[in-house]
């Protein structure tokens, strides 16, 4: 039979009387939790800046067609040259369109899947920007600039403008920054591009794209696809990409695999694209692990010697204890909801701080040319953090208390009473 | 027939550290209810470890231990505590308060281990045996700031709060002057007679324990008259 009122009135006791090294004890641990929380919010906002930063650009299939050379050469089908081998040189690429084949339907069908939130048609030509004498290479993109913004965060990037106004001019461009900058153009001038084959069109700047990747804001503008489809000269159905979001990102690459073999058009998925990035993510992640359980360690052996010491001082309480009738298990109990006590002021403490740091991080303004949507430090509140936090803070300091306890309960009181 | 609260039917212990000792020879002995028995000898003569095994703290002894005409050698250390808990008073030579909690709090602490009184009921059995001690007045103190012969009474007080069926001291008034030693003799007396408990004292004393029912000498181990 526990009697818990009685040793938790004992265990409450050793710990006000002990003032000093309590709150030694419980700051080790507020320390450490805090740090955690900080850090992984920390962490991981900036991982998801970081994330958001690339994954938001890339569909999660990108569907095109592939410039490359036939995999079968025409030897290969000559029936009296079978078994034989053969040695082709300067193989060319296979002559074929860069449009997508029947891209109008495939869209239908992609749009009718349930898995998918939305598909996109792209037109990417080369171009250049006339400034004067000056040409500026450069990739100018045919969306339907509505459907961009609503499956992707494409109006973030648009740093003045918005996506509406492109709509509603046919003849309107969302200019790349760097290009912007480069050329002296803002919202409401006009600029001229030249497609490769030679026209000249004066197109009117009706926003500024700012990605944050200095080498896209340099060459990438966007125009309304029918627009750029009349630039170079093509009919209402030449689209040369189709990027897909699907509602759930992990399908990507079973879909990506369907897809190219259903039409025969190449198709690659997010996480083919952005393994690396992954990688790096992992990587961050531990690292911010490592760090917080190092310092959960290191107030684990706080409150381990400070229990271990304070069980010395008391030998004489604990013969005590159990010649008037207090069991091993109850004098084990009493030390352990100290450590325990400790832990869970210690942590939720921690939890504040932690909280507040975050909160202060959150204020303080970050303000960087690459990323124009962020103004602040990012930091990621995650309830499921503070959960772990405390998790973690009981867990330690249950480990710290169980070995000194457990000698606790071993002490033999009668060589404590004789002074043996 | 007199009840025995009290017997030990051949108890042998040796030390085996740091070398094989053999310290207590066939002990066999047994306390009615209701006596107030004193064990002497020399130092080195066993009484104090017989006086250990006696209150089930120390348990590594061969021989059987009867407490209330039930066994208790054997038990486990749960059940042990248990049984000192409800049955059996300790008063040991240094007082060994909770220097921490109040008189009153040292008090009550093993009846509220005991849990068989509401906190209400053991706050008032601990006011009533303070008071029967002449201590009432010190309730509300710290332990560590009572004098060494209030401390003692106040282990009396301690070791009575479950009403036990034995008492036991280990030099009670070893520590203190003659004036407080006088006092604990009397308040042992006055409890045999008023309450009829069986106690057990061990002492060096010889006019402690002249005063006493029953003398039970020890010399090397062994009972040479009881």
């Amino acid at each position: 039979m526990t009697n818990w009122s009685v040793i938790l009135n004992i265990a409450k006791t050793h710990l006000l009387t002990k003032m000093k090294s309590t709150v030694t004890a419980s700051l080790g641990v507020t320390f450490g939790i805090g740090a955690y929380i900080t850090l992984v919010s920390f962490m991981t906002g900036l991982n998801q800046m970081l994330d958001d930063l690339i994954l938001n650009q890339t569909p999660h299939i990108h569907l095109y067609n592939e410039i490359e050379p036939s995999p079968k050469q025409p030897v290969n089908l000559y029936g009296d040259l079978e078994g034989a081998f053969n040695v082709v040189h300067s193989v060319k690429p296979k002559q074929s369109q860069r449009k997508i084949h029947n891209a109008l339907p495939i869209l239908d069908y992609l749009k009718k899947d349930p898995n998918v939130k939305g598909a996109t048609p792209q037109l990417r030509i080369q171009i250049f920007y006339l400034s004067g004498s000056i040409e500026l290479g450069g990739n100018l993109t045919g969306v339907d600039v509505m459907e961009e913004a609503r499956i992707s965060n494409f109006r973030d990037y648009i740093v003045s403008g918005s996506p509406e106004a492109l709509r509603n001019l046919d003849s309107g461009i969302l200019l790349g920054a760097g290009l912007a900058k480069k050329m002296s153009l803002g919202v409401g001038d006009r600029v001229q591009v030249s497609t490769v084959t030679g026209g000249i069109f004066p197109l009117k700047i009706v926003g500024i794209y700012q990605s944050g990747i200095a080498d896209i804001d340099n060459i990438q503008s966007y125009a309304n696809l029918n627009t750029v489809q009349r630039i170079s000269g093509e009919a209402q159905n030449y689209i040369t990409d189709i990027n897909v979001k699907l509602n759930a990102i992990s399908e990507a690459p079973a879909m990506a695999q369907r897809l190219e073999k259903q039409f025969g058009i190449r198709a690659t998925d997010i996480n083919t694209a952005n393994a690396q990035f992954e990688t790096g993510s992992d990587i961050r992640n531990l690292i911010t692990y490592a760090v917080s359980i190092t310092l959960l360690i290191v107030a684990g052996f706080g409150i381990y010697n400070i229990l271990n010491m304070l069980i010395y001082e008391k030998m004489n309480d604990i013969a005590i204890l159990k010649a008037t009738g207090f069991s091993g298990r109850d004098v084990q109990l009493i030390f352990m909801s100290q450590a325990i006590i400790i832990g869970l002021i210690g942590g939720f403490l921690g939890l504040l701080i932690g909280f507040g740091l975050s909160v202060f991080i959150d204020q303080l303004p970050f303000n960087t040319e690459a990323l124009p949507t962020i103004t602040t430090f990012p930091v990621n509140m995650q309830f499921r953090y503070y959960v772990i936090g405390i998790v973690f803070a009981l867990l330690s300091t249950f480990v710290a208390g169980y070995l000194p306890s457990n000698k606790a309960k071993k002490i033999d009181p009668v060589r404590i009473i004789r002074g043996t | 027939m007199m009840k025995y609260v009290l017997e030990a039917r051949h108890i042998d212990k040796h030390f085996k550290k740091p070398v094989d000792f053999h310290v207590l020879k066939d002990i066999s002995f047994t306390v009615r209810q209701g006596e107030f028995a004193t064990v002497m000898g020399k130092s080195g003569s066993g009484k104090s470890t017989l006086l250990y095994i006696l209150s089930t703290m120390d348990t590594d002894y061969t021989g059987e231990l009867y407490l209330n005409g039930g066994l208790v050698t054997g038990k486990s250390h749960q059940i042990l505590s248990r049984i000192r808990n409800e049955h059996i008073g300790f008063v040991f030579q240094f007082h060994y308060l909770l220097s921490e909690f109040s008189v009153l709090e040292n008090v009550m602490l093993p009846g509220k281990k005991l849990g068989a009184r509401t906190e209400e009921q053991i706050e008032r059995d601990a006011r009533e045996k303070l008071e029967m001690l002449n201590i009432g007045y010190l309730a509300e103190k710290r332990a560590s700031r009572i004098s060494g012969g209030e401390k003692q009474r106040v282990a009396i007080a301690r070791a009575l709060i479950n009403n036990p069926t034995i008492l036991m001291g280990d030099e009670p008034t070893g520590n203190l002057d003659s004036y407080n030693a006088e006092n604990v003799l009397q308040i042992f007396t006055r409890l045999k007679e008023e309450q009829g408990l069986s106690l057990l004292v061990v002492t060096h004393d010889l006019d402690f324990a002249q005063r006493t029912d029953r003398i039970i000498e020890m010399e090397d181990g062994r009972i040479i008259k009881s």
